[in-house]
């Protein structure tokens, strides 16, 4: 098999203390959305963030386009073409929404105004409320803006660590049916999820991560489909 | 927020134990003796006598700091009201004073209280709302018109009693020594009163409260005269040792005196200063073995948990805005004992010369150096910041004169011999960053 | 009861010096707010900040003066502020790489910055005085008045004078320029706007590929202009020592808390608030109260609420008020 788009090989190691990450690998495609989904405590959000170089490893690697990145710092992997969405305090809230596009776009130092227009026709909420201070806005909207946000800097890896966490279902299949957009534009999107299920729906490729491990790997609709992961992680 | 963060992971250096503290305390021990060799012993026991009481106003600021994290910058407050009660105590009674107009300030100060009081509840037990508001506004308003319409007249009356020589209420005129434990008591008076309103701030927050209160209470004994004469100050307050020049009359002491082969007069105020230390030492090791017991108490270890991790203190049903309160009223009577036995050694109460750099600061230095947390670390910082404090001037002009000993007499000279005398603020200053940044547990850290 | 004479003491006594003293400090209070929503520390040395930058000020307008360098109407010091703020701004800079810099890598509790800023607080008091001594010194030239009492009075017909001093003019111009500046470049500039998201939300920020490193050092450069123009502001209108811009820190402070510290409207706002409470608590209205009301009522004492030597008070009380009835401020601060 050839080398896939980013990987996370292996990956063993946590916040200082005791491993969280035992060999763990993570793995996605150009356009593709993989999903890590598990019991709470699993190490989801851990290896998405040692993914993206927020905690150092003792073992394994990171991959992307077959260079290694292990080494380097979230603000590189940013330089590289790598953009993540923190779980919470992801946008700032006192700014306009406006503002939190173009922080998001900082590094860039061409014209940025044709991203800005994609990203309002992802999402038009945005557009219509661009002078609005961000944390006044609503639950689902804020998710967007920090999508938005993500997407400023015209990643070719989105990360998302539990995007859907406190909105409403509604405003949850919104938001899953303009990350299937992302995905289709060619942008690879790895993404943590509580809602396994509506997550593994979507998803191209899923894992199925327990203490730190992988237990199941597949793509979303064979995990579905398989009895053991229904039984143990989807409630039957 | 902690004092000091992660005190378990330093235990290594204070495991250096009592050897380190000893050899600090001898090289300490050394400057003051070297001071008394090559200067003179009355200078050098005027040194230890200030350090002492230095080191007990350190101490009040470690029991704040190093036990509980707070951080007060009021220290300059509770000096002076030690002070005052100094006054209040022990001076000589002005005749008349009470009479021209005591009962109508007590009267009017009562009303004072009572207007806030009322305010308070009204704030307390009125819906919010407007109505809340105003009611608090008008309560405010009205009482402190009445209160101006007692209090003015009677201070008035007060302060045209014998301007010349009083001009106050005037003092108990009882024995110094009682006002020590007045001081520490009218220190925490106001210590709770401050405590209740500010201590629930955010740290940054309470700094800037009480720097601020410090210079309302400064402004307080500058302007009321009633009070402590003002800036008038009031000088010949009553000492808890004799007097040199009656020592000189006294025949028993010339004999003791020349049977060693002193010279009287030196004699004299040796003995004197030597008094002062035995007393100050008293009070400093009394203090120290109270609040070594309270540290090692259960009540210390709850407090010590509370600064290092408050959420979860607070989670575990311990009752910290209450803890503070404690701790707090504690370490500022502890500042108000010192200030009333600086006031006794100095035999006059002057206001206009309390500084916040002097009395807040430079103690939090001796604190800091010393090792926040650490009662003897206290004491050593208090001895080595103030010996630095006094020595750095005539060092400093010492080392200006042979820098500029090849400069051509000229203005740039003079300028620089000069300025020499304002080296001890620079010197603080780079200690204090050099211990942060170097051994930020200070010389004898927590153990 | 005569009204425009209550109404010309009012602007003369109360107004125009409380908006003078007002804009001074809403000046120090930006720099010690900014500080503080980037650097996230209460800067104790901002006053003595505003110290040394006003002494690079004096020592640079004695420098031009004695060249017979002057500015006509207008003071000296105002030429030499632009080279001043610049000397402060090294200052700062050095201060920051030797002191601060090595606080934020090891990433210690804000309190312990704070007792580093105690530190040179002390290293600069001392520096100040080192290099100026301790006396009062009064550097401002020019004309010395906008509006003076007697002209006024001439052309009013009124009892009461109003004069205006080129100083407080020279104040409110000059901080009205410096808070437009100050608002264009963090609304309009892309560093400005760095600086924001920087102060709203440190590790967003950081994974946008902002550099902390370079947010810090345009602070610092920027609190260096806010603290040298508003230490100089105040010591063309009231004189310079050492030992008041010190005492600065306190209504400073107020001020930033009371606007919501972290918030620059709010550092504007709480200026002006303390600013007028301690001029009209410590006024005395006898003069104003006496024009308004029939002479059988004139009032005999001086209607003064609080003696002058009571203004900490004042700065103090509206400090707890505000705390304990909106604790984030007029305008919502951020906690740390």
């Amino acid at each position: 098999m050839a080398e896939p788009f980013l990987i996370g090989e292996a990956m063993t190691g946590g916040y200082g203390g005791a491993d969280i990450l035992h060999g763990c690998t993570i793995a996605v495609e150009p356009g593709e959305i993989a999903v890590i989904v598990g019991p709470n405590g699993a190490g989801k959000s851990t290896a998405m963030k040692a993914v993206f170089g927020m905690l150092s490893l003792r073992a394994g690697a990171v991959r992307l386009k077959g260079e290694d990145i292990t080494a380097l710092t979230p603000q590189a992997r940013v330089a590289k073409g790598m953009a993540f969405v923190p779980q919470t305090s992801n946008i700032f809230t006192t700014m306009t929404v406006e503002e939190n596009l173009e922080m998001g776009a900082f590094l860039r130092r061409d014209d940025i105004r044709g991203t800005m227009d994609q990203v309002y026709t992802l999402f038009p909420i945005l557009k219509e409320k661009r002078n609005q201070a961000a944390g006044e806005l609503s639950g689902g909207q804020r998710q967007q803006v920090a999508v938005g946000r993500a997407l400023m800097t015209q990643p070719s890896v989105l990360m998302l660590d539990e995007p859907t966490a406190g909105v409403s279902p509604i405003v949850m299949d919104e938001l899953f049916d303009r990350i299937i957009e992302v995905a289709r534009s060619g942008i690879s999107i790895l993404m943590v999820e509580q809602n396994a299920r509506q997550a593994l729906e979507i998803a191209d490729k899923g894992y199925v991560l327990v203490q730190g491990g992988n237990r199941f790997t597949g793509t979303g609709q064979a995990l579905l489909a398989d009895p053991d992961v229904r039984k143990s992680f989807l409630g039957g | 927020m902690s004092g000091a963060q992660g005190t378990s992971q330093m235990t290594a250096q204070a495991a250096a134990g009592p050897g380190r503290g000893l050899l600090l305390a001898a090289l300490v021990a050394a400057l003051f003796f070297a001071t008394g060799m090559l200067q003179s012993w009355t200078l050098a026991l005027l040194i230890v006598n200030m350090a002492l009481v230095s080191s007990i106003m350190a101490l009040g600021v470690n029991i704040q700091w190093g036990y509980a994290g707070l951080f007060s910058v009021g220290t300059m407050g509770f000096v002076a009201l030690g002070g005052l009660s100094v006054v209040l105590v022990s001076s000589s009674p002005a005749p008349g004073g009470w009479a021209a107009g005591g009962p109508g300030i007590v009267l009017g100060l009562l009303m004072g209280a009572a207007t806030i009081a009322a305010a308070v509840m009204a704030a307390a037990k009125l819906p919010k709302g407007r109505t809340r508001t105003l009611g608090v506004a008008v309560i405010l308003i009205v009482g402190f018109f009445i209160f101006r319409a007692i209090f003015d007249p009677a201070v008035q009356a007060v302060e045209a009693n014998n301007p010349a020589a009083h001009g106050n209420l005037g003092g108990l005129g009882l024995p110094v020594l009682m006002a020590w434990p007045v001081g520490g008591l009218l220190a925490a008076a106001v210590a709770w009163a401050i405590g209740k309103t500010a201590l629930g701030l955010r740290s940054d927050y309470l700094a800037i409260a009480t720097l601020g209160i410090a210079e309302i209470i400064l402004a307080v004994l500058k302007n009321e005269d009633w009070l402590g004469r003002g800036v008038k100050n009031v000088i010949s307050l009553p000492r808890p040792v004799p007097y040199e020049v009656d020592l000189q009359r006294s025949q028993a002491f010339l004999d003791w005196a020349s049977s060693w082969g002193f010279d009287p007069i030196t004699a004299s105020s040796i003995v004197v200063r030597l008094m002062y230390t035995g007393l100050f030492a008293a009070v400093l090791l009394a203090l120290i073995w109270l609040s070594q017991a309270a540290l090692h108490s259960p009540w210390g270890r709850m407090m010590r948990a509370i600064r290092d991790n408050e959420v979860s203190a607070e989670a575990m049903g311990k009752d910290v805005t209450r803890r503070h309160l404690q701790v707090f009223i504690l370490g500022s009577a502890v500042i108000g004992i010192a200030g009333a036995m600086m006031t006794t050694l100095d035999g006059q109460l002057t206001p206009g010369s309390y500084s916040p750099l002097r009395f807040t600061f430079l103690i939090w230095v001796m604190v800091i150096v010393g090792g926040s947390g650490n009662n003897w670390g206290s004491v050593l910082g208090g001895f080595l910041i103030w010996w630095l404090w006094v020595m750095v001037e005539p060092i400093g002009n010492g080392l200006m004169t042979v820098l500029t000993s090849g400069m051509s007499d000229g203005w740039l000279k003079a300028h620089l011999i000069n300025s020499a005398a304002h080296m001890r603020l620079l010197t603080m200053g780079v200690i204090l960053l050099l211990v942060l940044r170097f051994a930020p547990k200070g010389l004898l850290p927590e153990r | 009861m005569d009204i425009l004479n209550a109404l010309v003491a009012f602007l003369n006594f109360v107004f125009i010096p409380g908006l003078a003293y007002g804009a001074q400090l809403a000046l120090g209070a930006l720099g010690a707010t900014l500080i503080y929503s980037i650097l996230r520390f209460s800067n104790f040395a901002h006053g003595d900040t505003m110290a040394i930058g006003t002494v690079f000020v004096i020592l640079l307008t004695w420098g031009l003066q004695s060249m017979g360098i002057s500015f006509g109407p207008l003071p000296t010091a105002l030429l030499a502020l632009p080279v001043g703020i610049a000397l402060t701004a090294v200052l700062l800079l050095a201060t920051d790489r030797v002191v601060y810099r090595y606080y934020r890598r090891v990433k210690a509790a804000p309190v312990i910055l704070v007792m580093a800023s105690l530190g040179v607080m002390f290293i600069l008091n001392g520096v100040t005085r080192f290099i100026i001594g301790t006396s009062d010194i009064s550097f401002t030239d020019g004309e010395r008045f906008i509006l003076t009492a007697g002209d006024f009075r001439s052309w009013s017909g009124l009892a009461e004078g109003l004069a205006i001093r080129t100083t407080q003019g020279v104040t409110v111009v000059i901080a009205m320029i410096a808070v437009a500046l100050l608002f264009w470049f963090l609304q309009k500039t892309r560093t400005g706007k760095s600086m924001r998201a920087f102060s709203d939300n440190e590790d967003l920020a950081l994974l946008s590929g902002i550099n902390p490193d370079k947010v810090v050092a345009v602070t610092w450069i920027v609190a260096a202009a806010l603290a040298t123009t508003a230490g100089t502001l105040y010591g063309l209108d009231k004189g310079f020592s050492p030992f008041t811009y010190f005492q600065l820190l306190l209504p400073i402070f107020a001020a930033a808390i009371v606007g919501g510290l972290g918030s620059p409207i709010g550092a504007i706002a709480g200026g002006f608030v303390i600013a007028f409470s301690e001029v009209m608590v410590t006024y005395a209205w006898k003069k104003v109260v006496t024009y308004l009301v029939p002479e059988a009522m004139a009032p005999s004492g001086l209607v003064q609420l609080m003696s002058t030597d009571y203004k900490f008070a004042v700065s103090f009380v509206i400090l707890i008020i505000v705390l304990l009835v909106m604790p984030t401020g007029l305008f919502k601060g951020k906690s740390v």
